[in-house]
C-alpha cells in the first residue's frame, strides 16, 4: 500500500520547520516517529500535500533531562526511552507504565511520546497519563513560544489545540511532591493493544497517609482524556483504605461525555473505567501489592 | 538533507548502510522501506504480511533496534544502519536464533520467521535471559498463525539458554 504522493522536506532546525508550516499551513503534516501517520497515509485517510520530516531537526532532540522542578521531555522521545528511563521510573513511575504499554516492542521503538500527544487519538496511552499528572506543552510558532496546559491542549478526537503553524517542541512534567506516587493501569484491545480503557493516577499524600489531593484521568471514554474530578474529591483529606478508594473510583465517569465504539458499549466503559480507576490508585498507594 | 522542495513524484537521494554494505539511491518519497529493501535490493528475506503496522513480518533492524519496515519511509532511514535478516547467517552457517528455529521446529508456513527471529535477537540484545512472559510480551508485535507460539517460545528460550542469540555480525 502507497500513500498517495506528496512533497517531501527534512529540515535541520525549528526555525526552517516553522517557515514550511507557514508557507504550506493546512496542506503540511510533521512526520515524527510515524507510527500513527504513516498507517495512516498508507490507508489514504491522510493525504498531506507536504510531509515535514522532524526527524532531522537538531535542536529538537529526544531525551528526558530533569530542571528543577519539572522533567523536560524532548518531543522526539521514542516510547521505550521513555519506558526505560531511569529519573522516570525513579521519580514517575506512572509515566514509565504508560510509555511501556503502548503498541509493541517495535512501534514503541519508533513512536515518539511529541507523536503521539500531537496525534491526541483517543486510544492513545500517553495522553491520559500526561493529563494525570499536569503536563503542560511548549509550542513555537513564528510568532514566538507559548505554553498550553495539558486540560487545554486536548481539544477532541484527534485535535489538539495545537494550530496548524505550530511545533511542540518541550513537554514539561512537574515532579511530584514528596509522598506522591503514581500509576497507570490499562485494558488494552488484545488485537490492536490500542486503549480500551485507562487510567492514570497521581496521588499527594501527607503525614499520616491522608490523601491530600490527586489528579485522575481516565481515557478511552471520551474524545480526549476524561478528567474524573468526582474522584479526585471523594479521596482529598481522606485515608487511603480499600474501601476509600473503590467508593471514590466507583465515580470514575461521572460528568464524562461517554461514547461507545467498535469494542465496547458505554456502559462496559462505565464499568470497566471504575475497576482502571481503582487499580491504578491502589497501585500508586500501595494498596493490595503489585502494579498494574 | 538540505530543505529544498522536492516535486510530486520527484526523487530524494538516501544513502543506507544495509548487511554492512553501503547503498546510495534515489526513490520516490512514499516508498516505503520494506519496499526498498526488497525491490530496490532484492532482499526478499523482509517479507510483507499485512502492510497494516500490526503482524511484524517485515521487521529488521534499524540502528540497532527492532522496527516495522513497512511504517518507516526509505527517506527516514537516510544515514542509517540496517540489519535484514539476510544479514544474520555468516555464509552457510546459521546464525544461533536461526538454529534454535530450525532445532525446536518454530515455524511452519515460514512467513512470519523473518520477522519473529529479528524481534527475538533484538530481545535477546535487551534481555539476555527472558522469562516466557517476557518472551510472549516481547513478541506482541510479531504474529504467527500456524504454530500457537509455543514452539517459537521454545527456540528463543533454547537460544538464550546457548548464548549468542543476540549477536548481530552488522
Amino acid at each position: 500500500m502507497y500513500p498517495t504522493s506528496f512533497d517531501y522536506f527534512a529540515p535541520s532546525t525549528i526555525e526552517e520547520s516553522l517557515d514550511l508550516l507557514t508557507r504550506y499551513g493546512d496542506d503540511a503534516k510533521l512526520l515524527a516517529g510515524g507510527q500513527s501517520l504513516i498507517p495512516t497515509m498508507k490507508l489514504r485517510l491522510a493525504q498531506p500535500r507536504y510531509l515535514i520530516d522532524l526527524g532531522q531537526v537538531r535542536d529538537l532532540p529526544g531525551g528526558i533531562r530533569r530542571d528543577g522542578d519539572h522533567l523536560v521531555i524532548g518531543p522526539l522521545t521514542l516510547h521505550a526511552d521513555v519506558a526505560v528511563s531511569e529519573i522516570v521510573r525513579q521519580t514517575l513511575p506512572g509515566l514509565a507504565e504508560a510509555a511501556a504499554v503502548i503498541g509493541d516492542v517495535q512501534v514503541r521503538n519508533r513512536g515518539t511520546i511529541g507523536g503521539s500527544a500531537a496525534h491526541a487519538d483517543p486510544g492513545a496511552d500517553f495522553p491520559v497519563i500526561l493529563t494525570a499528572l499536569n503536563a503542560s506543552f511548549l509550542v513555537a510558532s513564528r510568532g514566538g513560544i507559548r505554553t498550553i496546559s495539558v486540560d487545554q491542549f486536548f481539544v477532541d478526537f484527534f485535535t489538539t489545540a495545537l494550530a496548524h503553524d505550530e511545533v511542540l517542541t518541550e513537554i514539561h512534567v512537574p515532579l511530584p511532591p514528596d509522598g506522591a506516587s503514581t500509576a497507570y493501569a490499562k485494558l488494552g484491545n488484545p488485537a490492536s493493544g490500542y486503549v480500551v480503557v485507562s487510567a492514570g493516577v497521581l496521588v499527594a499524600r501527607g503525614a499520616s497517609g491522608e490523601c491530600v489531593s490527586a489528579r485522575v484521568a481516565v481515557g478511552g471514554v471520551q474524545a480526549t482524556p476524561f478528567r474524573a474530578v468526582a474522584v479526585e474529591e471523594s479521596l482529598r483529606g481522606q485515608p487511603l483504605t480499600p474501601e476509600i478508594i473503590a467508593a471514590a473510583a466507583a465515580r470514575a465517569t461521572e460528568g464524562a461525555d461517554t461514547y461507545a465504539d467498535l469494542y465496547a458499549s458505554e456502559d462496559y466503559k462505565r464499568q470497566v473505567a471504575a475497576v482502571y480507576v481503582r487499580r491504578a490508585l491502589e497501585a500508586a498507594v500501595g494498596v493490595n501489592g503489585e502494579r498494574p | 538533507m538540505e530543505s529544498t522542495a522536492l516535486s510530486l513524484g520527484k526523487s530524494v537521494p538516501i544513502q543506507v548502510t544495509v548487511n554492512g554494505g553501503r547503498h546510495e539511491a534515489s526513490v520516490e518519497a512514499r516508498l516505503l522501506l520494506v519496499q526498498f529493501l526488497r525491490e530496490n535490493l532484492s532482499l526478499t528475506g523482509t517479507h510483507v504480511g499485512c502492510d497494516t503496522s500490526q503482524c511484524g513480518a517485515c521487521t529488521v533492524h534499524l540502528n540497532g533496534r527492532a522496527v516495522k519496515s513497512c511504517t518507516v519511509f526509505a527517506v527516514q532511514a537516510n544515514g542509517a544502519e540496517i540489519t535484514t535478516i539476510e544479514g544474520l547467517a555468516q555464509g552457510r552457517a546459521l546464525h544461533p536464533m536461526q538454529q534454535a528455529f530450525h532445532e525446536k521446529h518454530g515455524l511452519q508456513c515460514g512467513f512470519c520467521t523473518p520477522g519473529m527471529i529479528m524481534t527475538a535477537t533484538y530481545l535477546l540484545q535487551t534481555n539476555p535471559s527472558p522469562t516466557d512472559k517476557e518472551i510472549r510480551h516481547a513478541l506482541e508485535g510479531n504474529l504467527c498463525r500456524c504454530t500457537g507460539y509455543v514452539n517459537i517460545v521454545e527456540a528463543i528460550r533454547w537460544a538464550a539458554a546457548r548464548g549468542q542469540g543476540d549477536h548481530v555480525p552488522h
